[in-house]
């Protein structure tokens, strides 16, 4: 049974002992996050595990030298992000940096929603949102509705990829991602909003017209 | 200031993130208690975030065993090292 470490200074006091459990520990925490991050910078799923090896192997390296100055998590990634992002480029595949650029260009997707101004000053809806049946009584998202949403990621521009794979996949915080991308709270958020209601675009199309 | 449902939807993540100032907020929350367009908007929203995060869980396969024994064997290569 192995332990659970809830703090980093535990964990980190362990594996700078060099002890396996912890390793092990560390190993199971954060292996299958990190395939899914690197697979957004890379083509194949093997490079992706190639480059979170690379990764574990940099962090046993570097165990001694870091300060603790960011979370252990936080670190972790931009080891990641590093390794990942060079062997992109070697790869040849587009790599994203986080950072909102004229490729984003996210407000279009919901302009067309509305009418205009001189059609109506309030800027109601063209269309009423519908439903979407079934969805809350879903605990379990179904395979099929898994593929639509993956999809729809694989689909975003690079840089609001990145976001909203940290955030809403695999739950960092938006303190976590700013650090780890080194990107503004704004700027993250502008983001996240884009993905976001591109993701939600998707779903709705999903809903309304295969149901 | 009075806000439209172009407005809710562009603000709509400023809303969940919790960075909007409180008079703003408070006049987002009214346009939600009249509008069942925009209600339903954001309760789309909160369904599309839940759905995203179940990916995370489903994703995360168990280590491969042949990783495991490689990334073990790297570890305690560096320990010897340290020795």
């Amino acid at each position: 049974m192995l332990e659970h470490y809830a703090d980093d200074e535990t964990l980190l006091r362990d594996l700078r002992k060099r002890d396996d459990d912890a390793f092990n520990w560390l190993v199971d925490r954060y292996h299958g996050s990190l395939v899914r991050l690197a697979q957004q910078y890379v083509p194949s799923r093997a490079i992706a595990e190639e480059v979170v090896q690379d990764t574990f192997l940099a962090i046993v390296k570097g165990l001694d030298g870091f300060e603790g100055r960011s979370s252990l998590k936080t670190w972790i990634y931009r080891i990641l992000l590093n390794i990942a992002r060079t062997r992109g480029v070697r790869e040849q595949r587009t790599v994203p940096f986080a950072s909102v650029t004229a490729a984003d260009d996210g407000d279009a997707v919901e302009a067309e929603w509305f009418l205009s101004p001189d059609e109506d000053p309030n800027r109601h809806w063209r269309t009423s949102p519908q439903r979407w049946e079934g969805i809350p009584e879903e605990r379990a998202l179904a395979a099929e509705v898994r593929d639509v949403v993956n999809a729809a990621i694989d689909a975003l521009p690079a840089s609001q990829r990145e976001v909203v794979v940290l955030r809403d996949v695999l739950g960092y915080t938006s303190v976590e991602v700013c650090n780890a991308l080194e990107i503004t709270e704004t700027n993250q958020r502008v983001l996240l909003h884009r993905a976001r209601t591109r993701l939600r675009a998707a779903l709705d199309e999903y809903y309304t017209t295969a149901m | 200031m009075r806000i439209t449902c172009a407005d809710l939807a562009a603000l709509v993540t400023d809303y969940l993130e919790g960075a909007m100032p409180g008079r703003r907020a408070r006049s987002f929350e009214r346009h939600l208690a009249r509008c069942v367009d925009c209600d339903m908007y954001l309760r789309q929203m909160r369904l599309t975030i839940e759905a995203t995060g179940q990916l995370g869980a489903a994703d995360l396969e168990a280590v491969p065993a042949s990783v495991r024994a490689q990334l073990a064997e790297a570890f305690h290569a560096a320990s010897n090292d340290d020795a």
